[in-house]
This record gives C-alpha cells, structure tokens and sequence, in this order.
C-alpha cells in the first residue's frame, strides 16, 4: 500500500526541518538564554551538543576549541559564538566534488551496516538515482540471510526498473557477488549495488565474509572505482562509532549515508565519526520514497541545523 | 582510550585516596563525575543522567565505605543499586489473559527496530510455555515485510495471517481476531509497520488498530544502539499508543544499551525481554542487575565480586589449614602449585582476579602487560606432563625427566628448566618467610587467594 505522496520537494523540507527545529530549540536558548559567556553557557552548550549525539568526548574537544576562539577572538556574547560553532562544524564535514567521482565513472558500490538500518531502501533509491542519470545499473542481491530480503529488493529493482542479480534464501553471498560482477561485466554495466546483509560488527564470522566479498569483486574488477558505503541510523548513539570502526578494519569505508534524518534524531554522531575516523557522510535518507535520498551538503546540512528560518 | 572501563577510571582516580568511614562530597563527586561520563557514552539521555546522578549523590554522601572496598567502589556499588532500582527490580513476565482468552499483543516501533524478527522469536516463545500463537502482518508499507513474516512463521511452526498489502491494517487486525477465534488461537501477534513517532498519519493508524481491537499489550520494539533520541521516541509512541512493555533488540552487539534506562525513566513500562542474535531462538528474559553492569562498562565485574566472595566461603578449611602448614615449612609442591590454579581459575582467571583485587590501585591496562596468561597454561601444562610422584618430590626432576615433560607440554626444554627454577626459588623464598604466610588476619577477598609463584 502506497502512503499518499507528498511534494519531494516539501518532503525533504520537511524532514530538515524537523531536524533543525529541534536542534535549535536547544540551541537558540544557548545562544539567546545567557548574557554573557561563561560556565553556565558552556554547560547548556555541552548538553545540547551531547543530545544531539555528538558524545561525551567529542563534545569537549568542541568546546575546548570554541573556548579557544573566544579568547582568540576576544569574542564577548553568546549569540557570536553561533556562526563560530556553525563555521566549525561546517568545515569538519565538508565533502569536496572528488567525494561524487563514482558518479562520473564505472564504479561497483558495495553497501553494508548493522541491521535494520535502511540498506536495502538506499539501495533502492541509489538505483532510481543512477538510473535518472542514464547509466546502466545493476544490483546484486547478496542478503541471503534475512528472510524475504531478496524479495523486497526485488520491488525495488522493478520500481526503478533495473536488474537484479539474486539466489535463494541461504546461499553463500559471496557467489552472488561473483555471479553480478560476471554480469556486470557481459553486460557491461556502468553501476553495480551490492546490498549485503545487516551484521552486527561484532560478529567475527559475518565480517569475514564481508571481507571475502570485498577481494572477491577487487580481483574480479581490479582498478574500478570502489565505493563502500557505510548505512547508519542517524538515531543511532555512540555505538555508531564502533560500528565504523570495525567496518573500516573489513573493508575501507568510502563514505557514510545517514539514513532517517526525517525523524528527531540529529545524527551528530557523524560528526564524532568524522573526528575519529575522518570518513565522510555522502548521503542522507529522509523518508521511505524512492526520492528521499539526498546528497548530504556539510554547509546547508550545518545551517539547517542551526540556522533559523 | 574512549571507552575505558568504568572501574579502571576509577581505581584511577583514587590511586591516591585511603580514605576510610564515610564517604564524604568530595569522594562523591569526583566519582559520580566519571559515572556520568561514563553513563553519557553508554547513551543514556543526557537530562535523565543529570536527575539520575542528583539522586545518586543524595543516597552517598555519608554512606559507610564497606571494609575492603575504596570510596570509588563503594560508590560503584550505590551506583549500580540505583541503576537496578529503576531498571526494575525484578524480571517481569508477560502476563496472558487467563483460560483460553485470547491474548492480543502488538508490537510497534521505529523502522529497523527489528519488530518482524521480534514477532516470529515471540511466537516461538508463546509455543514452548503451551500456546498457540497466531502472527499477523500488518506492515503493508514495507516491500516484502509480509512475506518475510510468513518465512520466519514458518520456520517457527506458526501460523501467518495476512490480507495482502492492499487492506488497511486496522481491517486486517479486526478480521485475524475471528480467524484466531474460529482456530483456536490464544494469541494474536501483531506485526505492524515501522514509523516514526512523529508520523501524525501513521501513529493514527495504531490508535485506530487499539480503538477497533482489544489489544492486551501494547510493546515496543527498540534497537539498543539508539541514542539520545530514545526519549523522544518512547515517550512519543507512549502518550500517543500507551505502551505496556519494552523489548531491547540488538542486545547482541556491543552497545551499552543506555536507551533502556532512558525508556524506563520516561515511561516506566518493564523491559520484558532482549534480543540476543539473529537466530529465531534468540530472545531472552531481561534481567536489570545485568543491563545496570553493562551500562556502566563494568562487564561482569559486580558478578565476578560474589563469585570471589562465594569462593572464599567455599574453600576447604582444613585443606586450606593443611596448606599453609606446609607453606610454612617450604614445602610446597607442584600438586599445590597445581590446587592454587585451579582456585584460581575457578574465580575468573588471574588478570580479572587482580583487577578485582581492593586498594591495588593497578588497572587492567597496567596488568595486560604484566601478566601473561598464556605463559601461566604453559606451567600449567609442565605441571601436568608430570608424574603424581615427581609433582608430589620435585627433586626427582633430572634431565632426562624434564626432557619427557617438555615434550609432554609441547615446550622447549629451557622453559621447563626455568619454571622449575622459579619455583625452586619461590620455595626457598617461602621458607625464608614463615611470617609472610599466616598469622595475620586475612579478609575481603584476599582470603583463600595464593599466588602460585
């Protein structure tokens, strides 16, 4: 059953802005509630900074650098701190055009995250978005793990009206793989998306497998573009961070797609992993249609955050 | 490091402090500092950390530090009452509607929370306590979400009710309770869509499934690795819905789970039940002494302090009387050698043991390096290569002896010439000693534990 379709327009509107509402409630009591800069103002600043999901430690490294400016900058009231703060998450998270490449070349996209964070949809919608652009896509379906998951990326491939390479339920993924890159090759296709199943980055085994696919499509297709894409929650709290971490040591992540930034949650946990790791974010998802994907923009992703309207 | 263990934090920041009776502000504070911190990364809601420390550091200040513990541990030991206070005291069960009522559950949440897999592990549950569970897939927004219910029912031996994707839930839902009634099922599993709590539209749908059909229980399925945003959304789906339970999914990994103190503080519902892998089987009883450990990064450090305790009592008093003579007398053997071992292994092996051990003020980095527990199975297994005889008379040992038992142990004879060199100097050490072993009354748990070299 389709929901009711609103504008993608007003749709993705919409959903920055439930973003931005809620971070600058928080915010803008910050900056407007103090009069002066002092403990009091860092100690709301930190609170607002922590429940957007930036954590604890990066969090202070924020305010460590902010209280630096201030002296620098002999900055006086708490409303200038404002752009100094946008200014400095902005530029963290910046993503230069070489960061799209993948768009103007032959490249095999390989995406993977725990469970349940929206693999298969931002497959879906990463196809429509290729498939917009005239290029010859091709997904490979290797969840055979999760029941129906084939199936369900079968919707999408008919929606969009792309190929799908997939197997029954059960069926070692990795052939999979290999069967779309021997495909993808006859056919001579421009995109490959390879959706894989949600595992949890603790699970020894299910990272080994990811790495096997991994070499799997780097010896069958050595010297294409590679992305790896890492699917997060944008709910999702500090773990988010281990989850990068180790699925950084199987196969080199490439770029992050925030997903369910349509709801409350404000995803600053990017902002931590950014820091830490210093992998970008490249897309964020904003609702369940096949349009709600957008590319992710550090500045007016920053300024919808904090900036009012 | 960011996530350091809680513990080790501590012992850190009272290397330095003795202080003995009550515990006083400043002890309080400090410690309750690196708890916030620590609740802080293990994603507990920032405001519910503020009222929970507040709450905390009333009950402390002036509390008795117990013999044999620190201020920063007796801390700890409030800490982690408190934690378990509002987890919920104890494990709750999911109560049916007596006889052969037909109890209706409905599971609801976030998209990804997990809810289809949930359903299908509930569903096997319900089979083993006698019932006859009936699931219904009221997700028609989700490709596939049908079907994927309809596989993992009948992985389970359950039946699936479905209507397709092109009836309104609220129809579907009303329509499996006379299919239910008609073949004997006595409870009904919803499945519904994933959404978000502010979905004006879709969090109507469930209010319209609740006003048309007797819902029993209301639960929530949450992902345990959600953040700050687990107030938002708990407390959205709880004055909109009213929800009767919570189900942690994704236990499995390794999130600290703050999100169910959260949930619990803003709601108050029971957390019912986690789940603990993918496997169908894979949901199990919540029990809050656990989830307060693992929010605080102490692992199994509370458990492993009444194992420590339980063997002490546990220990043979005359065996352990006997012991001591003979240590006195430097006659120790490789069979005592062997007993301290095993003790030892029983209490959780040595670099927990060390890790545990009050007033130390040594954290479990600092023991990584020192102590290696390898090199300690590789005595052990010297040891055991031995002959009753020649571990009861190490004096037998000549080469051609040790030759045999290296081989046995699958070591280079040069190990087992210096393990034996040690513990020939450990024995002289001993005899030397006589005052080191005995006499002073032991207690905490430094009773009953003997280094082995």
């Amino acid at each position: 059953m389709e929901k009711e379709k609103t504008g993608f327009f007003a749709k993705l509107k919409n959903g920055l802005n439930k973003t931005r509402i809620n971070l600058l409630d928080g915010l803008d009591s910050v900056f407007h509630g103090f009069s002066e800069i002092d403990d009091d103002f860092y100690e709301e600043l930190e609170e607002v900074l922590v429940m957007a999901d930036i954590g604890v430690m990066t969090t202070g490294e924020i305010i460590e650098e902010i209280k630096t400016l201030v002296k620098v900058e002999h900055i006086k009231k708490p409303e200038d701190c404002r752009e100094y703060l946008i200014d400095l998450l902005a530029k963290r998270l910046t993503v230069d055009s070489e960061g799209y490449s993948f768009e103007n070349e032959k490249s095999i996209i390989f995406v993977i995250g725990v469970n349940g964070v929206g693999k298969t949809t931002t497959i879906g919608k990463l196809a429509y978005n290729f498939k917009k652009d005239n290029k010859k896509v091709l997904i490979a379906a290797a969840d055979t793990f999760r029941a129906a998951a084939t199936e369900q990326l079968e919707v999408w491939a008919e929606r969009v009206g792309v190929t799908m390479i997939g197997s029954k339920e059960g069926t070692d993924p990795a052939s999979v793989i290999y069967d779309a890159l021997q495909s993808a090759k006859a056919k001579d296709m421009d995109i490959l998306l390879c959706d894989t199943a949600g595992r949890l980055h603790n699970k020894k085994n299910l990272m080994e497998e990811l790495k096997k696919m991994n070499r799997i499509i780097d010896k069958e297709f050595p010297g294409i573009h590679r992305e790896n894409f890492l699917v997060l929650d944008a709910s999702t709290g500090q773990n988010a961070l281990n989850q990068a971490k180790e699925f950084k040591e199987a196969c080199d992540i490439t770029g992050i797609i925030l997903t369910k930034m349509d709801g409350t949650a404000k995803g600053g946990i990017a902002i931590a992993i950014w820091q830490e790791l210093k992998i970008p974010v490249k897309f964020i998802g904003v609702g369940e249609g096949i349009e709600d994907l957008q590319k992710f923009d550090s500045k007016s992703f920053v300024k919808a955050i904090f900036e009012e309207s | 490091m960011a996530f350091e263990n809680l513990t080790d934090k501590l012992t850190k920041v009272f290397k330095n402090l003795r202080s003995k009776g009550r515990l006083t502000e400043d002890d309080v504070k400090v410690a309750l500092k690196e708890v916030k911190l620590a609740l802080l990364e293990a994603d507990v809601n920032y405001k519910v950390v503020k009222t929970f420390i507040k709450s905390v550091e009333e009950r402390a200040v002036g509390t008795e530090v117990l013999e044999g513990l620190n201020p920063g541990q007796a801390v700890i030991k409030i800490v982690n009452e408190e934690l378990t206070n509002v987890l919920g005291s104890e494990t709750v069960e999911l109560k049916f509607e007596p006889g052969q009522a037909i109890t209706v559950i409905m599971l609801c949440g976030l998209q990804g929370a997990g809810k289809t897999t949930t359903a299908a592990k509930l569903a096997g549950k319900f089979i083993q306590k006698g019932k006859k569970p009936l699931l219904v897939a009221l997700d028609v927004y989700r490709p596939a979400a049908i079907k994927q219910l309809q596989v993992n029912g009948e992985k389970q031996g359950v039946d699936v009710f479905s209507m397709g994707d092109n009836v309104k839930p609220v129809e579907i839902a009303k329509a499996s309770i006379e299919y239910a009634k008609n073949n004997k099922h006595n409870v009904v599993i919803f499945d519904t869509a994933g959404r978000l709590h502010i979905d004006e539209e879709l969090m109507n749908e469930l209010v319209e499934i609740k006003k048309n059909v007797d819902v029993h229980k209301t639960l929530l399925v949450v992902d345990a690795m959600i953040g700050q945003d687990s107030v938002n959304v708990a407390s959205d789906f709880n004055q909109r819905i009213g929800i009767d339970g919570l189900i942690l999914s994704k236990m499995d990994g390794d999130t600290r789970g703050g999100a169910a103190l959260s949930i619990k503080s803003v709601t108050g519902v029971p957390i019912l039940y986690v789940g603990m892998g993918e496997k169908l089987s894979d949901l199990e009883q919540f029990y809050p002494d656990r989830m307060a450990n693992r929010i605080l990064g102490m692992g199994d450090v509370l458990t492993l302090i009444d194992k420590v305790m339980a063997e002490t009592e546990e220990i043979d008093k005359d065996k352990e009387k006997d012991m001591m003579a003979r240590l006195k007398k430097g006659k120790f053997d490789f069979n005592d050698y062997l007993e301290s071992m095993n003790q030892m292994k029983k209490m959780g092996g040595l670099s927990s043991m060390l890790g545990l051990m009050p007033n130390l003020g040594i954290s479990k980095d600092d023991l990584e390096g020192a102590i290696d527990e390898k090199q300690i199975k590789q005595m052990e297994a010297i040891v055991l290569s031995m002959t009753k005889k020649e571990r009861a008379n190490p004096k037998l040992l000549n080469p051609q002896r040790k030759h045999r038992i290296a081989k046995g142990a699958g070591v280079d004879i040069s190990v087992v010439n210096r393990f034996i060199k040690q513990f020939e100097q450990t024995q002289k050490m001993m005899k030397q000693m006589p005052g080191l072993m005995g006499g002073k009354k032991r207690h905490g748990f430094g009773g009953g534990f003997r280094m082995p070299f």
